[in-house]
């Protein structure tokens, strides 16, 4: 029983992989959207863009990493 | 319980996670820290694709580049300006440094995308290492740097009087929280991405119809996997060149 | 928790997550250690002095390339520059040359003429005098002439003549 909710939890923790998605794509399309109002400073940028999306990402990697313990570690 | 997972599966067999295993090269027993294992066959064929590609490669020093030795030139153009751009000339010193954790990760990264290989950089342990190396290489250096002054990159001097003892419990927490994200956001990726192949592997066991679309669903993860590969490199570089700079300028 | 999961997943086969597995951390971190130091190494001994210098090289090389053909350009324009100078000269000195030998040839002619002039008159003046002379010799051989034929028609009309009326008498018909 104890398992099972385990991997019950661990369903809910994925969703935050899909959230972190999200977070993503909205780094990717702002940065998008402004480079295609001022091209020239978009390449200067593109460091930052990497460094906001990893930042995302690292929440979205951390309820993957959750779920992940719930499915093998505990129970 | 993963075994009631497989059963729950109805008959297919699922073993995303046998990837990661740790073993013995030679012999049984149990592993100590100097032990022969798969980590270390991995580690030394990352240390041998390294020599060939920027010692080998480079070794008729060619003022025309043949193709090994322009890649090799490219990939130290490539961290070479990134130090420079982010840290600025007075970063340019720990390059070797930095250099060696981009190389090392990149190479790892895209050696554990070979069938049947192991990813070294997918262990939390690994990871973990680099990115504590980093978190105090950083300290250490902005200490020696600025003195007590490096405190003043917790005290963010631009914000409103009241607000600043908040935004800096803030900023000393995020401090400290830089090593576990950025361990984790390598090590969580590549896990991730090599979990889900092997998912996607076991998916093509079932046959007729699933089976193809499987397989070009391993092809297209894949694909990502090496664009992957090469972003986290990255991201773990440029994150270690944007601490360095904060250890160098804490007054932002 | 993990400790004993994977403790026993080792054996099970795939349970746990063999990257909590606690009992490989010191054989991945010593392993791993070893291998930053000996890439280090590489690296910063061997691999980025060098690279480091080829590419510096190949900066001189181009800088220097380039600085080259800068110079070479430079060179070339020079050389035009003076090549037009060289034809302009040229041909300020060959106009020259022409209005010289022009004004030696006008000044050859005129001296030519002159002299062609002056012979002429010579020659004219020399014929004129030839042409008098042989008139006047001619006049005079009339003369003669009649001052013989006048004596011999006086001697035979069977007169006595006179030289000296005969000359005077000749001398004014002639002249008249």
């Amino acid at each position: 029983m104890e398992g099972e909710l385990a991997h019950i939890g661990a369903g809910l923790a994925a969703i935050g992989s899909g959230a972190a998605a999200i977070g993503v794509g909205h780094v990717a399309g702002n940065f998008l959207a402004g480079a295609l109002r001022n091209p020239s400073a978009a390449a200067g940028q593109t460091a930052t863009l990497f460094i906001g999306i990893a930042f995302a990402e690292a929440l979205g990697i951390f309820s993957f990493l959750v779920a992940l313990l719930l499915m093998f570690a505990v129970g | 319980m993963a075994d009631e997972a497989h059963s729950a599966e109805g008959g297919l067999s699922f073993h995303p996670l046998d990837q990661f295993e740790v073993h013995r090269l030679f012999g049984e027993g149990p592993i100590h820290w100097y032990t022969i294992t798969n980590v270390t066959m991995w580690m030394a064929i990352a240390v041998v694709c390294i020599v060939l590609l920027l010692v080998i490669g480079t070794r008729k020093r060619a003022v025309v580049p043949s193709r090994t030795q322009s890649v090799a030139e490219t990939l130290y153009g490539f961290v070479y300006t990134m130090v420079e751009d982010v840290t600025g000339k007075d970063g340019i010193k720990y390059f070797p440094y930095i250099f060696t954790l981009f190389i090392f990760i990149l190479i790892s990264n895209f050696l554990g995308l070979l069938p049947m290989s192991f990813t070294t950089t997918s262990h939390i342990a690994v990871t973990a290492i680099l990115a504590f190396a980093v978190f105090f290489t950083v300290t250490i250096i902005g200490f020696v740097k600025n003195g007590a002054a490096f405190l003043g990159l917790f005290w963010v001097s631009s914000a409103p009087l009241a607000l600043r003892p908040i935004l800096a419990i803030i900023e000393v927490i995020s401090y400290f929280v830089r090593p576990v994200s950025h361990s984790i956001r390598l090590a969580g990726n590549l896990m991730a991405g090599h979990a889900v192949l092997k998912v996607f592997a076991g998916f093509a066991q079932v046959g007729f119809i699933i089976a193809p679309v499987a397989i070009l669903g391993v092809v297209a993860i894949y694909a990502l996997e090496v664009l992957v590969s090469a972003i986290q490199a990255y991201v773990f570089t440029i994150l270690t060149c944007v601490y360095l700079k904060d250890a160098l300028h804490p007054s932002h | 928790m993990a400790d004993t999961a994977v403790e026993h997943g080792a054996e099970a086969g795939g349970a746990g997550m063999p990257q909590l597995d606690f009992s490989t951390f010191p054989n991945q971190i010593f392993w791993l250690v070893v291998t930053l130091i000996v890439i280090y190494f590489i690296l910063s001994r061997v691999a980025l002095p060098r690279i480091g210098a080829v590419l510096a090289e190949r900066q001189g090389t181009i800088t220097n390339d380039i600085a080259a053909a800068e110079e070479l350009k430079q060179r070339a324009q020079e050389a035009e520059a003076a090549y037009e100078k060289a034809l302009v000269d040229a041909r300020a000195e060959a106009g020259k040359i022409v209005d010289t030998a022009k004004a030696d040839i006008q000044a050859e002619l005129d001296v030519q003429l002159a002299k062609a002039d002056a012979e002429i008159a010579a020659q004219t003046a020399e014929s004129e005098k030839a042409i008098a002379e042989i008139q006047a010799g001619a006049a005079d051989a009339v003369k003669a002439v009649a001052k013989d034929t006048a004596k011999e028609i006086v001697a035979a009309m069977g007169g006595k003549a006179d030289a000296k009326a005969i000359t005077a008498a000749v001398t004014a018909r002639m002249k008249g």
